[in-house]
């Protein structure tokens, strides 16, 4: 499942994600991570079963960890469904149907951003 | 030999009797029937095509202020419009930017939101007249409040378009959306099989005076588009439509990131079937339509051509350049342009749309010139200082800073022992060697990812690419990156102060 992981400032420094792969065993996919000094966004994925354990190991640390349902949204009104997202992507979310509209497989987002600078409707947003 | 009077088919469209089908379906029919069949069958073809038209535009009159105003410049929510006419005429165009927005809103935005019956504030400014005393004016219109609103575009509807893409190593923004690094992706548009001209390229009904549908309205063409090439399958049309009888589902602006605004517009061509060979023209399906692709990492007007493709290729998602499989995004919607075929076939069936033949054919023979270009553009070789200092890429810092010192250059290019380009150090990398007490050699602490430029590249492509870098020089180089010269700002700043 998709979730996204906040770092404060204060323990931005400390090796935390690391310490709770140790911990629990769970194989962490990041797909995204920005990192300053001043806080840290990471987007992953991790399997069902290590969810809970994953985030109370995390949450214990001081980070703050919430699941992405919708990593992409789409606005429904301004989408004209040109496709101009689909080639874009790195992990394809988005495919055409068989009546040309624009399909999204959001659970495959990682929430890279390309799309949401191509949309020439700004139909696309990032879930935070 | 079947012939068909339009008479004839407005007399089945006002009686119902009239037999209406997409260009889409006409493929299969065609090729069922023949076109002699097809012919006798069908009555008129649907075409549509849904995507960005940025030479479009609307014309609007206001009405006259009290006391008057012949406006000398007008801006609507902060885009400015042309005003070089009467009073209180003005023309908004489709990628004007607002002057307070950039590109987040543009004259594309002004007309969308006119449509949807928003409200748009109005500044004017004028010199003052004996007839037109004012000299200022801010209101506050919408769509109702003011006399015309007529759309006008001098290019729409291309018959069909170049694809794009980028052997660049960074991403390119343009009009044909962002293009990724090492041909990443692939951009096209335009709807192949139901694309209005692609239907009819011998313009056998398809001219001026041709009802069509435009922004969800009855609108028409009013002759050639601008840049109408069609010897190379690039013809384009001009129209005028009433916005304020448009649809916005067909009106709708865009934003094209780090290119500008754009509108997305919908037209659709009704071709009355005259005979068996405008039945055949509008039996073209995507996999006749092809089309060269172009590689726009090129800053010039010849943009390389890497290969042609035809609709259906690009359509199925992935198309072949030099032998790597490149995902294909489309720019234009064809689900809309088939909805605009589907709404156009519906009028027409429920007798609210009737066929024309032009009064005017559009030219088969124009073609397209370049611009003619009376000033030479100075060219890199021709201004560069050629007495460029280097350094070995094994020189120490030491040696680095007497060679700026003795210069007077801020950029030393960094070169191998076989005297090519590895790098770049400035005057700064050397201070904050010195200032960390750092006394390595020159390639501990030069800039790796030198960006340069050719001498035969256009001044303004080399302006245009220091801008882009944030920097202040670029070596020139060689075809064997050997470093020949350097450009900096100061001397294309100079060069532009004497140009003005």
């Amino acid at each position: 499942m998709k979730i996204k992981i906040n770092v404060a400032t204060d323990i931005v420094v400390k090796p935390i994600i690391a310490e709770v792969i140790i911990e629990t065993g769970t194989l962490l996919n990041i797909s995204q991570a920005h990192i300053d000094s001043t806080k840290g966004e990471i987007t992953a994925d991790v399997p069902e079963d290590y969810f809970s354990k994953f985030k109370d190991a995390l949450t214990s640390r001081g980070a703050e960890v919430s699941v992405l349902d919708k990593p992409i949204l789409r606005d429904e009104d301004e989408c004209v469904e040109c496709g101009a997202c689909v080639s874009v992507c790195p992990v394809k979310v988005f495919t055409f149907g068989e009546d040309w509209s624009v399909n999204l497989d959001e659970e495959k987002c990682i929430q890279c951003g390309t799309c949401i600078e191509m949309c020439p409707h700004g139909a696309l947003t990032l879930e935070h | 030999m079947v012939e068909k009077s339009i008479h004839e088919i407005n007399r089945r469209i006002k009686d119902g009797s009239v037999n209406v089908v997409t260009a889409e379906e006409m493929v299969g029919i065609v090729a069922e029937f023949g076109a002699e069949g097809a012919a006798k069958e069908v009555d008129v073809v649907t075409t549509g095509t849904f995507g960005a038209m940025c030479s479009s535009g609307v014309w609007v009159n206001l009405g006259h202020s009290e006391p008057p105003i012949k406006m000398q410049n007008v801006w609507f929510n902060d885009v400015e419009a042309y005003t070089g006419l009467a009073a209180v005429d003005a023309y908004i165009g489709a990628t004007q930017l607002s002057e307070t927005r950039g590109m987040d809103y543009g004259g594309a935005h002004v007309i969308e939101d006119l449509l949807r019956g928003k409200s748009v504030d109005v500044h004017a400014t004028a010199y003052g007249t004996d007839c037109y005393p004012r000299k200022q004016l801010d209101t506050t219109i919408t769509l109702d409040d003011i006399n015309q609103a007529v759309m006008m575009n001098p290019r729409n509807g291309y018959q069909k378009y170049n694809v794009a893409t980028n052997s660049s190593n960074r991403t390119l923004h343009t009009y044909m959306g962002a293009l990724l690094p090492d041909f990443g992706n692939a951009t096209y548009s335009a709807a192949g099989v139901l694309s209005p001209i692609s239907n009819d390229p011998n313009y056998e009904t398809i001219g001026t005076g041709t009802r069509i549908f435009l922004g969800g309205a009855q609108g028409y063409i009013t002759g050639e588009g601008t840049q109408h090439d069609p010897g190379n399958g690039f013809g384009t049309i001009m129209v005028q439509g009433d916005l304020k009888k448009m649809n916005p589902d067909y009106v709708r602006a865009a934003i094209l990131r780090g290119y500008g605004t754009s509108l997305y517009l919908g037209i659709g061509v009704p071709i009355p079937i005259i005979n068996e060979k405008v039945a055949q023209a509008t039996a073209v399906s995507d996999a006749d339509i092809s089309t060269a692709i172009l590689d726009y990492a090129v800053e010039s007007r010849a943009r390389p051509k890497l290969g042609q493709v035809t609709y259906e290729e690009l359509k199925s998602g992935t198309i072949d350049i030099n032998g790597k499989e490149v995902p294909t995004s489309s720019m234009s919607s064809f689900k809309v342009a088939r909805k605009i075929a589907g709404e156009l076939k519906d009028w027409i069936k429920r007798g609210e749309f009737f066929v024309n033949m032009p009064i005017d054919r559009l030219p088969l023979d124009s073609s397209v010139k370049p611009m003619l270009q009376t000033q030479e553009t100075p060219l890199v070789g021709d201004i560069m200082s050629d007495d460029v200092v280097t350094i070995k890429q094994d020189a120490s810092v030491h040696e680095a800073a007497k060679k700026i010192l003795e210069s007077a250059f801020n950029h030393l290019p960094v070169v191998s022992n076989t005297n090519s380009i590895v790098g770049i150090v400035t005057a700064w990398d050397i201070s904050k060697a010195v200032a960390e007490d750092r006394y390595d050699l020159v390639e501990d602490i030069m800039t790796k990812k030198t960006i340069t430029a050719v001498p035969g590249e256009s001044i303004d492509v080399a302006a245009y690419r220091l801008d882009l870098n944030r920097i202040s020089a670029m070596p020139i180089v060689d075809k064997d990156n050997q470093v020949i010269g350097i450009i900096t700002s100061d001397d294309i700043s100079k060069l532009l102060a004497r140009r003005c």
